[in-house]
C-alpha cells in the first residue's frame, strides 16, 4: 500500500480521529487551567496546604497512566466507559505541571517587589494582578505547555475505555500487527503536539515579559 | 517642643514574633517635616519599627499615631497610601515602564488620566530626570541612581504627608549615594515631607538626618540633632562614633 493510497482509504478517519483527540485534550487542559492556576495561586497565600497538597497532586502523577483510566472506570460520576472518563483522568494528569508552575511561579517573584507593592498601598488582589501573575506569567505558561504536550500523548490511552482519539489506530494497529495503523494514529498525535508546542510558545513569546 | 502633636507619635510601642521582643519601649514624636534617621546595626529593630509605622506589621504593644489618629484605627491600605514607602531594593515593578512605576500609587486611586500624565512628567523633573528620555525605560535599562530617582518619585506620586525609606541609598556606590543624599536633603527641604530613614551609615545619618535615634536590641537608646548627638556622652552613642574612619570627615 502506498501513500496514496493510505490516505484515501484512512484520510477522513485520521480527521475525524484527531477531532476527537483534540476535544478531550481541549477540554481537560480548560478545566486543569481552571483549576490549576487559581489553585496553585491559593496555596501561595497558604504556605500550610501547599506541601499536602502538591504532594498529592505529585501522588496521582506517578499512578501508571493505563492504570489510572482503569481505577476510574468503577467510579460513579467520574467514571463509566467514554470520553468523559478520559477527560477526568487527563485533567488528574495535567494539573500537577500547572498548578506546580502557578505556585513555583509567584514564590519566585523577589520578595522587595512584593512589599514594594504592599508598602505602597496595593491590596493583596491588586499585587496578585498586576504584578504577580504578570511576572510568573512565563513559568505559569511553561506549565500549562507540558502539561498540554503530555495530554496529547497520554489521550491516545484514551481509546483503550471507549474514548475515541487518535488511540483507536494504535490499539487497532496493535491488534493486527500492521504499523501503517500505528503510524496512522502516533504520526498525527506527535504533529499535533509539535504544533500545540510551538503555539503555546508563541503566546510565551507574545506576553510574558522579558529583562532583555 | 511645640505642644502640637507630632506626625507620627510612638508610645510605647513594641512588637513581639513568637513570644521574642522585636522591639519595645519605643517613645517619640516626629514633628512634620522632620526627617528622623533611625540609626543601627542590622537585627536592631529599625526595619521593624519603620514597618510598624505602615502597618506592614501590627503592633503588640502600645501605639501609633499618624495625623493624630492610631495606626490600628486607619484602614491599611489608606494608611500606605499616605505615606511614600522605599527600599533599598527599590522594587521597582520591573514590567512597568517607568512611568507606570511613578503612576502607580495615583491609578490605585484613580485619578483621571491627564492628571496622572502631569504629575508623572513634574515628578520626573523633581528627581532630575527628563521625561522625554526616561517615561518609557524600563528599570532595568537604568543605572542604580536612576532607578532609587524613580523609587522616590514613586513614593511621592499621590503626595503623601511623610516619607518612610529604609536603606534607600544602601546599594548605590559612595560618589552616588554622596550625590543623591545631597539632593535628597533639597528635595525634601523644597517639600517639607516628613521622613522616617533607617540606614546603618553614620555618615549619611550625620548628613541627612534633623535628628538621629540610635536602636540597639530593639529599644531607641538615643535621640537627638546631629550636634547634639556627636556630643553625647551615651556610650552607645560614643561605640557608634567610633566606627567612624576619620572624624575629620564629619559634615
Amino acid at each position: 500500500m502506498n501513500l496514496a493510497e493510505f490516505f484515501s482509504r484512512y484520510g477522513s478517519e485520521i480527521g475525524h480521529r484527531s477531532g476527537e483527540h483534540l476535544f478531550l485534550v481541549g477540554i481537560a487542559i480548560l478545566i486543569a487551567v481552571a483549576v490549576g492556576i487559581p489553585g496553585g495561586v491559593m496555596l501561595t497565600r497558604s504556605p500550610r496546604l501547599s506541601a499536602p497538597i502538591l504532594a498529592v497532586a505529585n501522588a496521582i502523577q506517578t499512578i501508571p497512566s493505563l492504570a489510572l483510566f482503569g481505577i476510574l472506570i468503577p467510579l460513579p460520576f467520574l467514571g463509566g466507559v467514554g470520553a468523559r472518563t478520559a477527560v477526568v483522568a487527563l485533567v488528574l494528569y495535567s494539573l500537577l505541571p500547572i498548578l506546580r508552575n502557578t505556585f513555583t511561579g509567584i514564590n519566585g517573584v523577589d520578595p522587595a517587589i512584593r512589599e514594594a507593592g504592599l508598602g505602597m498601598g496595593m491590596t493583596d488582589w491588586q499585587l496578585l494582578w498586576q504584578v504577580e501573575i504578570r511576572l510568573a506569567l512565563g513559568v505559569i505558561l511553561a506549565g500549562v505547555r507540558v502539561a498540554t504536550v503530555i495530554a496529547i500523548g497520554l489521550a491516545t490511552i484514551a481509546a483503550a475505555i471507549g474514548a475515541g482519539g487518535l488511540g483507536v489506530f494504535i490499539f487497532r494497529g496493535v491488534a493486527i500487527l500492521d504499523n501503517s495503523l500505528i503510524l496512522a494514529g502516533a504520526v498525527p498525535a506527535a504533529i499535533m503536539a509539535l504544533l500545540a508546542d510551538a503555539a503555546l510558545g508563541w503566546v510565551e513569546r507574545r506576553f510574558v515579559f522579558r529583562r532583555r | 517642643m511645640s505642644t502640637e502633636p507630632g506626625l507620627i507619635e510612638c508610645r510605647d510601642a513594641g512588637f513581639e514574633l513568637n513570644g521574642q521582643p522585636i522591639v519595645s519601649g519605643l517613645n517619640f514624636s516626629i514633628p512634620r517635616g522632620e526627617i528622623l534617621v533611625l540609626l543601627g546595626r542590622s537585627g536592631s529593630g529599625k526595619t521593624t519599627t519603620l514597618k510598624l509605622i505602615n502597618r506592614l506589621l501590627d503592633l503588640t504593644r502600645g501605639e501609633i499615631r499618624f495625623e493624630d489618629k492610631r495606626t490600628a484605627d486607619w484602614d491599611p491600605i489608606r494608611l500606605r497610601r499616605r505615606i511614600g514607602y522605599v527600599i533599598q531594593e527599590i522594587g521597582l515593578f520591573p514590567h512597568f515602564s517607568v512611568e507606570r512605576n511613578v503612576a502607580l500609587v495615583p491609578r490605585l486611586e484613580g485619578w483621571q488620566r491627564a492628571r496622572i500624565e502631569a504629575r508623572v512628567r513634574e515628578l520626573l523633573n523633581l528627581v532630575g530626570l527628563d521625561p522625554a528620555q526616561f517615561a518609557k525605560r524600563y528599570p532595568h535599562e537604568l543605572s542604580g541612581g536612576q532607578r532609587q530617582r524613580v523609587g522616590v518619585a514613586r513614593a511621592l506620586a499621590a503626595d503623601p504627608t511623610a516619607l518612610l525609606m529604609d536603606e534607600p541609598f544602601g546599594a548605590l556606590d559612595p560618589i552616588t549615594r554622596g550625590e543623591i543624599q545631597q539632593e535628597f536633603r533639597q528635595l525634601q527641604r523644597g517639600l517639607g515631607k516628613t521622613v522616617v530613614l533607617v540606614t546603618h551609615d553614620v555618615q549619611e545619618a550625620l548628613r541627612v538626618a534633623d535628628r538621629i535615634g540610635l536602636m540597639e536590641a530593639g529599644r531607641l537608646v538615643e535621640i537627638q540633632k546631629p550636634r547634639d548627638f556627636l556630643q553625647s556622652g551615651n556610650p552607645a552613642v560614643r561605640a557608634v562614633l567610633a566606627s567612624l574612619p576619620d572624624r575629620r570627615e564629619i559634615p
